[in-house]
């Protein structure tokens, strides 16, 4: 399959591409990772007619800390190197435990979680992360520098509030204030594939009490869902079975889920309620029994909760071997 | 290098965008002329003339193309020829020298690592990138490396022992 015609340009600074966005307007894209791209492009589903690589602009592949806590996240950062950040293990759980679940190994070292964000995906893993932490992206164009929280940025499936000549420099994660802790988990038919259900929880504790929440679910939802209500009834709680399975309850209750040839409504709806709880019971095993958790009577082989979860289900592709290759089925 | 694209009179010969890449295959470098949208599989398989790299789904999930830029391991159906401007790219045929075999070819074949053979150069190249940077994998490591690679006939367990023999053979030399 062959991308139609375009014509290509790979400026070197972040100014030359955003004079070549803007001279492209509505019919130029910027090629990162190229992993949703360039399959989309081979299907027609998207033709544009400048492409603009960002690959040779230097200095925007880094993540780092700012001296105050806040995180940033270059938009030439790779899936790849946030799984293996150092940086990531110690300071941020939610996305360490979300980087080794983006598509697949070799699509890790190519695609981007900037170019993720700005894919929109629902079923994108990145953007639920990014919202749960409460997470922005930060966009320049021939108007300057502009920052946009996730709830402003992703605007529909595949659509997100960039305007024609912005280019997406960086997502930034706050700074968190309490003890940050939570993680993503996600069921998928098989590695590389798009999530069944995926689910963010992160979790801001002081002194025993929740000081601020977050919780998003990918692939039950048009696009990706910020359960703003069962994040609220967190907050000022200390975690217990009762204050988990009341989250847990509400997550459930705000997914809109639809039955495909992933599995039904009701089973989706019923993996967000168990992987909110499973999130929150971490390292509280006897909260997490009594809230509901229903670890083990669900099989949880299909469930990839981390590195070793997916490795230790016999094969590494077990589930690829009955699962069938759909056509794209490729995450940012 | 000429690539020959169908006529079919539906655009103009000059308005075909062509860009000029420099990129190093398998320790030789090279110039191209390619069109953007020439995927880097194809500049390899019908440039380059190198076959052993296969496409398999052309969709990103198979791995069977798996080529290595820069060390790392890159689904070339999935990258621009374009992009390879700079950069160095190592297929299966860098694996072996004149006569020897890689440790990897050796592996698979000493381990039945192979039936029909087409996910091979992609398991290889992929393994190749493991071995680099972690010299002692585990059987977990090694299927977890291997994930994004699919096979349909070996079940993948003569694969997973094929990569931890070569690993075994290259510690030993």
């Amino acid at each position: 399959m062959y991308p139609s015609r375009f014509r290509y340009e790979a400026p070197r600074s972040v100014g030359e591409a955003i004079s070549l966005l803007s001279e492209g307007g509505d019919d130029a894209k910027v090629l990162a990772g190229g992993q949703s791209l360039v399959p989309l492009m081979k299907l027609r589903f998207a033709s544009p007619e400048l492409i603009v690589d960002i690959n040779n602009i230097p200095g925007l592949d880094y993540h780092r800390e700012d001296a105050d806590g806040t995180m940033r996240i270059g938009a030439l950062c790779r899936h790849a190197d946030l799984e293996h950040s150092a940086l990531l293990l110690s300071k941020q759980p939610v996305m360490a435990s979300a980087a080794p679940l983006i598509a697949d190994p070799i699509v890790r070292n190519r695609g981007t979680l900037v170019g993720s964000l700005c894919h929109a995906d629902p079923q994108g893993d990145w953007a639920s992360v990014v919202t749960a932490l409460g997470g922005h992206v930060v966009a320049r164009g021939p108007g300057g520098t502009r920052v946009i929280s996730m709830a402003d940025f992703v605007t529909g499936p595949f659509q997100n509030s960039l305007a024609p000549g912005e280019l997406a420099i960086e997502a930034v994660i706050p700074a968190a204030k309490g003890n940050l802790s939570g993680g993503y988990l996600k069921l998928e038919r098989r590695v590389g594939d798009f999530a069944t259900v995926g689910v963010a929880v992160a979790l801001e504790t002081a002194d025993g009490t929740v000081t601020r929440a977050g919780i998003a679910l990918t692939g039950v939802g048009g696009s990706t869902i910020s359960a703003t209500e069962a994040a609220g009834t967190l907050v000022g709680q200390a975690l217990t079975s009762q204050t988990i399975a009341a989250a847990a309850d509400l997550a459930a209750a705000a997914a809109r889920p639809r039955t495909d040839h992933r599995g039904t409504a009701e089973y989706k709806r019923h993996m967000v309620r168990t992987f909110v709880v499973r999130i929150l019971s971490r390292g509280d095993g006897e909260a997490g029994q009594a809230a509901g958790d229903t670890r083990g009577a669900n099989g949880d082989s299909a469930v990839t909760g981390g590195r070793s979860g997916a490795a230790g289900g016999g094969s590494a592709n077990g589930g690829a071997a009955n699962g069938g290759g759909s056509d794209a089925e490729r995450a940012a | 290098m000429t690539i020959v694209y169908e006529d079919r009179g539906d655009e103009a010969t000059g308005d075909v965008p062509i860009n000029r890449i420099k990129f190093t295959i398998n320790g030789q470098k090279k110039i191209a002329e390619v069109e953007p949208r020439l995927l880097l599989s194809h500049l390899i398989r019908r440039g380059l003339g190198l076959t052993g790299t296969h496409m398999g789904c052309d969709t990103t999930n198979c791995g069977a193309c798996t080529v290595l830029v820069d060390g790392r391991p890159v689904k070339s159906c999935t990258m621009l020829a374009v992009q390879a401007d700079g950069h160095s790219i190592e297929t299966v045929e860098g694996l072996s020298g004149q006569s020897e075999l890689h440790p990897l070819q050796e592996g698979f074949k000493q381990e039945h690592g192979l039936q029909c053979g087409f996910c091979t150069p992609g398991m290889m190249m992929a393994a190749k990138a493991l071995l680099a940077e972690n010299p002692s994998p585990t059987e977990d490591e090694v299927r977890w490396a291997l994930s994004g690679n699919l096979c349909r006939c070996t079940g993948y367990q003569n694969i997973v022992k094929s990569v931890l023999w070569a690993a075994d053979k290259l510690r030993a030399e």
